[in-house]
């Protein structure tokens, strides 16, 4: 974790408009004297995207920026693989400065040691999912045979086995993002960027793929910068963060230490957002129980919906799927036998919830006391789904 | 004050004395290059034609229900295309039809070997695409018979000058949607094949030629459409087959004659759309 790989020193990206003809270095001068951005954009025409940022990422850290949109973090993180060439700075990788390479160079760069998962996927739909991931070692000139078995390798770490095949359109979002990350670690670089790489997907699916690349990353050990305009991501990911406002850097520490002491009310307003559960709601990790059978269908159905669904309970709904109570296998059988009958064998004390936009947050203390998984309602009663205690954690663990 | 009125008579501009001479210095001075040309095209279109001589006639309709069959995927339009085909040759057109598909199809091919590579061209610099904009517009407008009489000229009557004024007519669509193909691909994906070290012959080669295949399909079958629709054109510049046969009858009034044989010209088009078509509809997907 000591070794610096990624440096960037005093980056300025300064994007002319073309109607007017000022030189961005005036425009750098302006910045330095202390106009700002806004002033330089009304005088010259001249938009500063990254203004003097520097900062510096260890090899394995996952380093992660955050900011509104416009605050220059997707310029900055092309700027690191030179997709946008710096008005002026230093970008070093593994201390070579790369802003000085050309084309030539950039291509061996980009071919071995950089690469760079997009915001909407940047997949090529004319390729199956197993040329896609391909795709960097097809182009580097790898053969067949050997690239093939790479990306069958790639497609397996990120858990799209049997999708090889399938073309791109058919996949979900998460899916294709998945098919993003693999073709950017087919190349295995040394450094993984990742432009507001889940900023597109469900926060369910969201949580999912976070978890999985904090495993993806632990098994391989890339370096990865990642941006987010998302403070829990950043802070969920991030070994370090840095938050970016109209392309200056306001604040580059650790999480904790942002969290504890906020270098302004920008950060302090980003940090308000930080409880995920709050975001998440009821309605996002609720699913609909495996086994239901109905008041009157009898001990024998329920003991058959559980035996085919592999469950040990069901849910019992009356005739409009009313909620009434849960059957566990153990009072099922005690039925069959004779011990118990069908009426007093189920089980009604069960917590429930009446708002599927709950937020998760209001439910935990209820759900770590229940022993079975919380029971969501409609007004009318009737079963909507259900929240097991796994649900509720993996959303805050995500 | 009546130039206010009605445009100055002292102004003049009258260049036509010197295109004619240049014309004439052309013929004068190239005419080995001229018969040069002519004679190299006028083999391409014989050898085609001489080529579809050589198919039997139930070879031919047999290939078009196969291919419709495996294109559109369904026999009914297979069979009815082959109707239509021998309809052609009961009508007592088969031969015409190979001489207008020789002088098509020689076309159609030079105006892909110019087309798809300056479409690629223009879709890659703003400043190219300045300049060949008003050349194309130019090219879609320009009246036909315009540069037909300098290329009869220079060429002589026959299907040569007939091939090439329907490639300066029917190259335009495939130019205008290579290009808008290309430029169209999502720039993430260009962004993404670029950040994976592609050079730019592989983003084009890889990346946004495949991407934009059912564009430039589209152009391929338009540039065909436009060349089927130039064959009466061209019998005016004396290229034979189906579009002489439709001059003929209008010029002797002969209305049963040269509705036949438009039909005719109708269903080699409808054929040739509706098959290029089904090709671009799969090569998008």
């Amino acid at each position: 974790m000591e070794e610096t790989i990624l440096k960037v020193e005093h980056l300025y990206k300064l994007f002319r408009s073309r109607e007017i003809g000022a030189s961005e270095e005036t425009a750098i001068e302006m910045l330095q004297q202390g106009l700002s951005p806004a002033e330089i954009r009304a005088k010259t025409g001249i938009v500063v995207a990254s203004n003097d940022v520097s900062f510096e990422v260890k090899r394995g850290e996952i380093f992660t920026l955050i900011g509104l949109s416009g605050s220059g973090k997707s310029t900055i993180i092309r700027c690191l693989n030179m997709l946008h060439r710096p008005t002026s700075g230093h970008i070093y990788v593994e201390n070579e400065d790369i802003t000085k390479y050309d084309e030539e160079q950039l291509m061996k760069l980009r071919r071995t040691k950089v690469a760079m998962v997009f915001q909407n996927f940047g997949l090529m739909d004319h390729r199956d999912v197993l040329s896609n991931v391909a795709y960097g070692l097809e182009i580097k000139g790898v053969n067949k045979k050997e690239r093939e078995s790479k990306a069958l390798e790639m497609v397996a770490l990120v858990g799209l086995e049997g999708w090889e095949n399938k073309r791109i359109d058919n996949l979900s979002g998460g899916m294709k993002q998945r098919v993003g990350i693999a073709r950017a670690l087919a190349n295995d670089p040394d450094i993984l960027l990742m432009d507001e790489a889940f900023s597109a997907l469900d926060p369910l699916v969201r949580n999912d793929l976070q978890f999985e690349l904090l495993g993806i990353q632990e098994k391989m050990q890339k370096t990865i910068v990642f941006i987010t305009h998302d403070i829990n991501e950043a802070f969920k990911l991030g070994n370090h963060v840095g938050i970016l406002r109209e392309g200056e850097m306001v604040q580059l520490t650790t999480p904790e230490e942002m969290l504890a002491n906020p270098a302004d009310d920008y950060v302090r307003k980003f940090i308000d957002n930080v409880d995920s559960t709050k975001v998440l709601s009821v309605k996002n990790i609720m699913v609909t129980p495996g086994a239901m059978i109905k008041a009157g269908d009898g001990v024998n159905i329920a003991l058959k919906s559980m035996k085919s669904n592999g469950l040990s309970s069901a849910y019992v709904v009356g005739e409009h799927m009313q909620f009434q109570g849960l059957i566990t296998l153990e009072n099922a059988l005690a039925v069959r036998a004779g011990q118990l009958n069908f009426e007093e064998a189920i089980i009604r004390d069960i917590p429930i919830i009446k708002d599927i936009h709950t937020p998760i947050a209001d439910i935990v203390n209820l759900a770590a006391n229940a022993r079975f998984p919380l029971v969501v309602v409609a007004d009318d009663g009737s079963l909507q789904g259900i929240v097991s205690k796994a649900a509720i954690l993996s959303s805050f663990s995500g | 004050m009546e130039w206010i009125l009605d445009f100055p008579s002292t102004i003049r501009l009258d260049f036509t004395k010197q295109i004619d001479a240049f014309i004439a210095y052309l013929n004068v001075h190239y005419a080995d290059f001229f018969a040069g040309l002519k004679a190299i095209l006028n083999s391409v279109i014989g050898g085609i034609y001489q080529g579809l001589e050589l198919i039997p006639w139930w070879l031919l309709i047999l290939f078009v229900v196969l291919l419709t069959k495996k294109l559109v995927g369904r026999y009914r339009t297979g069979l009815l295309y082959g109707l239509l085909m021998f309809l052609i040759g009961a009508f007592g057109y088969w031969h015409m039809m190979n001489e207008t598909l020789s002088i098509v199809i020689t076309a159609v091919i030079l105006s892909l070997l110019l087309g798809l590579p300056i479409g690629i061209l223009i879709s890659t610099s703003v400043k190219v695409n300045s300049i060949f904009r008003p050349v194309l517009d130019a090219m879609q407008t320009m009246p036909t018979f315009v540069y037909m009489i300098p290329a009869v000229m220079l060429l002589g009557p026959g299907k040569v000058p007939a091939v090439l004024a329907t490639v300066i007519y029917a190259v335009v669509p495939v130019i205008r949607l290579t290009s808008h193909g290309i430029q169209q691909v999502d720039k993430e994906v260009v962004e993404a094949a670029r950040s994976f070290g592609s050079s730019r012959w592989q983003i084009l080669a890889k990346v946004q030629i495949p991407q934009a295949l059912p564009t430039i399909m589209a152009g391929v079958n338009q540039t065909m459409m436009m060349a089927v629709a130039m064959v009466v054109t061209c019998a005016m510049i004396g290229a034979n087959g189906l579009g002489m046969e439709v001059l003929i009858a209008i010029n002797r009034t002969e209305s049963g004659r040269g509705l036949v044989a438009g039909i005719c010209i109708v269903i080699i088009a409808i054929i040739i759309d509706r098959l290029t078509q089904s090709v671009s509809a799969k090569g998008g997907r």
